[in-house]
């Protein structure tokens, strides 16, 4: 046993070791080192102790914690040195050939909305045209180009349909579906918590413990929770400790500090040769226009411009998903996505490995409600660069599960399973009843927890809610939140009859809390 | 019904007010107007709307109404009406002026120049034509500075034009042309030129103002609430100085961009404040946020109390202000104007709910039910803001501004639970009434 958690532990090492090498936190502690060997405090006859000593003082070894507590987090464990590259991506056969046919599905659509519009996937932009782009940089949103003709590539409706059809080749389940089986749309054998289980798992959101959501209104003084939790919460910054950062929004961020928090987690420090790399991908918009630039057009035009409190921030978005859209640092999360960026081939050589391209260049094609992925994240940051590496990072980490298919705790296949579940088990009355209508809770609350409820909640509940995503480096809040909602809604829910009235009671989720739902669903129902 | 009551004496509160004010049966209304503030007075238990000719106790008139009947119009010990009768004082631009620079003067004379600096929210202002010439030697002191030409009297942005060359006003001044529907108008109408902000500050690109709502029960004393809720209305389009003409980038007023090209009804260019107030804070802290906010608190008591000795203060009156305030980018708030009749009408459904509360608590706060101690601090969404002195937010009267930990009793931009808090008020009032 143990010779395995070695070995195992000595091949994570050493794959970090591989990941951060060569990059700029590499040559920068090379050249701080290098630099410390004139300090008078080095000393030749203890060298090795005497640097280590220095870069622990001067903040150097933190920056080097947060990095491989970085790398821990987004990358996934090795399993096994022998495992091929596609295991990593999806351990499960039938999940892969699913996400493989669902790109080809996208792709088909894709393609035939070119060639029906005569629309080249990407051309270069001719001088006059990108000088007026770099004069209206700032204001794209006043653009009105003709969108009519295109259409969006998928809606989150067409990828449900998708994941209800999913089968495990291996698993024959003979029973004739009754109400002791899975009654829900997702009929795929993974594993998820129960209640137990996720009361364990989210301990920092229990009655005990202190909430920003909660313990921070109006008619709790701010001496009993609030006002600690704020000067803790500046101490992290201080010590800029990732890992302490992150076990810290657990119970919520102040607004005041959590851009720098998230910044914290995410190991975003916007270094110069990031800014230079943003303006690079800028000038990469400028100079080449594609395809799927009209619809990301499309797709902020027909959500967050409708938004009543996203309009504002148009322009960013689409300073964001533009650059998005070419930045190639993308494709390294297809190592451990499921899917699988498509490939274009220049005209006329089709099939020749040399002349492939990945297409668009990061290789994620938006589908509608793409933007109020980073529509959100305006409200915390301004400077383009900095809220375009966060919203990267927040990409590669998490978004990314909502709309790929694998077997991964995260990913939406068992967010949905986990949803249906922890209905049909705690409100098994209300999920036979909205069955019988033909309202089966999974239509209302998908398209919910593939935006990850952006654009469905209050802002602020909103963020709130983002805390705990990054707190537990977790999608799985989505699935409880949206059960936690239908168990909050029940009492008009059993009154409904039919689908379209189901939908009309959870239309407007606005003024819900979202913190206290939480926890009433969790830590206050009887199991 | 009888003649015209010049009101100087202090109204009275306490428990007499019980008996004074008996609860009445029914309260008779009128109501001008015929959108949010009516439903609002229909759906009210125990209110009946009266006809033309009737009697009443309660009338929400309109401001020509008023101008025409107040004076020759007899009103009870109870009757209350929603405006105050020289109202203009506070809300005609080149009154407004006139009263904050007067104001200015006394606060320099009695307290010194730095608290006077406090009055300086109201961006440099001549009455047209009477100031003609020192407006002149002003423009002429700061070339190339924007400034912004105002009738005094008309509101929704009509009438309004930009200019940075004195040609612009002299030609304005020659051609007599004043814009669009002007024909009938018999008396010159007065303008005010006004210094343009220039740097207001931009959230995505865009010029905002902020709507907040004062509510003033009267003047001598001064008693003034603060409505929790109020919004920022946004310009459709992005902000630059290039484009003088473009009047619908300088207004933000909802109604002027109604009529901008690019306006589309269903987005609703408007922020509820709570979310700004959050924007702020994310982006500067809570603490650059708290001095703002205090500013602001300052524009509303300070603008009031300059007019304090001018509005014949008639206990009859009452009158709920819509202020109309712009943040530069060094987040120093500016005093734009001050509405004697915010627009009721609603341009979504929140703005229609959150006008229906403020409506709600209006009628609360004016209590012609009788049901209030007079010693309340809040009401629904509204806070005690000045009550013939500051208002703490302490629990008991420690109510000095001298305390280093005054806290003031204003929650713009908070939680508006309003809700929970009218149920908690009026549980045990109405217990007491029926003992």
């Amino acid at each position: 046993m143990m010779l395995e958690q070695d070995t195992g532990l000595s091949l994570a090492i050493a794959q970090i070791v591989q990941r951060l090498k060569g990059s700029s936190l590499h040559s920068q502690l090379e050249r701080q080192a290098r630099g410390s060997l004139h300090k008078p405090e080095i000393k030749l006859e203890s060298l090795k102790e005497d640097i280590k000593e220095f870069l622990k003082t001067s903040g150097w070894e933190k920056r080097l914690q947060n990095a491989v507590y970085s790398e821990l987090n987004v990358f996934p464990s090795p399993c096994h040195p022998a495992a091929p590259p596609e295991h990593i991506k999806e351990p499960l056969v039938y999940m892969r050939k699913a996400q493989g046919s669902w790109e080809k599905r996208i792709l088909k659509s894709l393609n035939s909305m070119c060639t029906e519009l005569s629309i080249p996937l990407a051309r270069k932009r001719p001088i006059g045209e990108q000088k007026e782009l770099l004069n209206k940089w700032n204001e794209m949103g006043t653009d009105e180009p003709d969108l009519t003709l295109f259409r969006p590539v998928y809606a989150p409706k067409d990828f449900l349909e998708v994941l209800m059809n999913l089968r495990n080749p291996n698993y024959e389940n003979g029973d004739q579906p009754s109400f002791r089986n899975h009654l829900g749309l997702i009929q795929v054998p993974l594993k998820v918590k129960d209640i137990p289980e996720l009361k364990d798992y989210f301990s920092e959101l229990g009655l005990n413990t202190g909430q920003l959501g909660i313990d921070d209104s109006t008619q709790v003084p701010p001496e009993l929770f609030e006002n600690e939790h704020v000067r803790v919460g500046q101490t992290v910054l201080t010590e800029q400790d990732s890992a302490a950062a992150q076990q810290y929004v657990r119970q919520g961020c102040p607004t005041a500090l959590r851009a720098e928090l998230w910044a914290l987690i995410l190991n975003i420090s916007n270094q110069p040769e990031d800014i230079l790399y943003y303006e690079q991908l800028k000038s990469s918009v400028i100079q080449h226009d594609l395809l799927v630039d009209s619809l990301i057009y499309k797709d902020v035009k027909l959500t967050a411009s409708n938004d009543d409190y996203y309009f504002v921030f148009e322009d960013y978005l689409y300073q964001v998903l533009l650059c998005f859209s070419r930045d190639t640092s993308v494709l390294e999360h297809f190592s451990y996505n499921s899917a699988t960026p498509p490939k274009s081939y220049i005209r006329g050589k089709l099939g020749m490995e040399e002349y492939a391209v990945f297409y668009p260049p990061n290789g994620v094609i938006p589908f509608h409600g793409f933007s109020m992925y980073v529509a959100p994240l305006c409200f915390l940051y301004h400077e383009p660069s900095k809220l375009y590496q966060i919203f990267r990072e927040m990409y590669v980490r998490f978004f990314f599960r909502l709309h790929s298919i694998s077997s991964h705790p995260s990913g939406i296949v068992s967010l949905c399973l986990l949803f249906e579940t922890l209905l049909q088990t705690h409100l098994p009355q209300l999920f036979y009843h909205l069955r019988e209508i033909g309202a089966q809770p999974l239509r209302i609350s998908f398209k919910w927890m593939v935006r990850a409820f952006s654009g469905y909640l209050a802002t602020d509940q909103l963020l709130l809610l983002w805390d705990r995503i990054l707190g537990y480096n977790s999608l799985e809040i989505l699935a409880v939140l949206a059960a936690a909602v239908f168990a909050f809604r029940a009492v008009n829910l059993m009154e409904v009859t039919s689908l379209a009235a189901a939908e009309a009671v959870l239309a407007d989720l606005s003024t819900l809390k979202v913190m206290p739902l939480l926890q009433i669903f969790l830590f206050a129902t009887v199991t | 019904m009888a003649k015209n009551k010049n009101a100087g004496h202090k109204g009275s509160y306490g428990y007499q007010k019980l008996k004074e004010r008996e609860p009445r049966a029914c309260i008779r209304f009128k109501c001008a107007l015929t959108n949010t503030i009516l439903d609002i007075l229909r759906r009210r238990p125990g209110w009946v709307e009266v006809k033309e000719e009737g009697e009443w106790d309660f009338y929400w008139c309109d401001v020509s109404w008023l101008r025409e009947n107040f004076d020759h119009t007899y009103m009870d010990e109870h009757v209350r009406i929603c405006h105050f009768r020289n109202h203009y004082e506070l809300t005609r631009k080149n009154y407004i002026v006139k009263n904050l620079k007067r104001f200015r003067k006394q606060i320099e004379r009695e307290a010194g120049k730095l608290e006077a600096t406090k009055c300086d929210f109201f961006p440099k202002t001549f009455e047209m034509p009477s100031e003609y010439h020192l407006f002149v030697e002003e423009f002429r002191k700061n070339p190339g500075i924007t400034w912004i030409m105002k009738p005094v009297a008309r509101s929704q942005g009509r009438g309004i034009f930009l200019f940075r060359k004195l040609k612009d006003v002299i030609d304005w001044r020659k051609d007599g042309v004043r814009t669009d529907d002007q024909k009938d108008e018999t008396q010159v109408e007065n303008y005010v030129a006004q210094c343009y902000i220039e740097n207001p500050y931009l959230i995505g690109g865009r010029k905002f103002d902020l709507r907040v709502y004062v509510l003033v029960m009267s003047y001598i004393p001064l008693k003034a609430w603060l409505y929790r809720d109020g919004f920022a209305r946004f310009s459709n389009t992005r902000f630059t100085l290039s484009s003088i003409d473009d009047h619908y980038v300088h207004l933000t007023n909802v109604a002027v961009q109604k009529t901008a090209p690019d306006y589309d009804p269903e987005k609703g260019c408007k922020w509820m404040i709570q979310r700004f107030r959050q924007y702020l804070t994310a982006k500067h802290g809570a603490e650059v946020v708290e001095t703002l906010f205090a500013e602001m608190d300052n524009i509303f008591i300070k603008s009031l109390q300059s007019v304090q000795k001018v509005i014949i203060s008639d206990k009859h009156c009452f009158e709920l202000y819509g202020y109309d305030i712009l943040i530069d980018q060094d987040l120093k708030p500016w005093l734009l104007e001050v509405n004697a009749s915010p627009s009721l009408t609603a341009s979504s459904q929140e703005d229609y709910e959150l006008k229906c509360h403020l409506l709600k608590d209006t009628l609360h706060i004016v209590d012609m039910e009788g049901r209030l101690t007079g010693k309340e601090k809040r009401i629904g969404g509204f806070d005690l803001m000045w009550n013939d002195g500051p208002v703490s937010r302490a629990e008991g009267n420690v109510d000095t501004p001298e305390n280093g930990s005054f806290m003031a009793n204003t929650h713009l931009g908070y939680n508006n639970d309003r809700k929970k808090q009218l149920k908690q008020l009026f549980k045990p009032l109405h217990t007491q009434q029926k003992v």
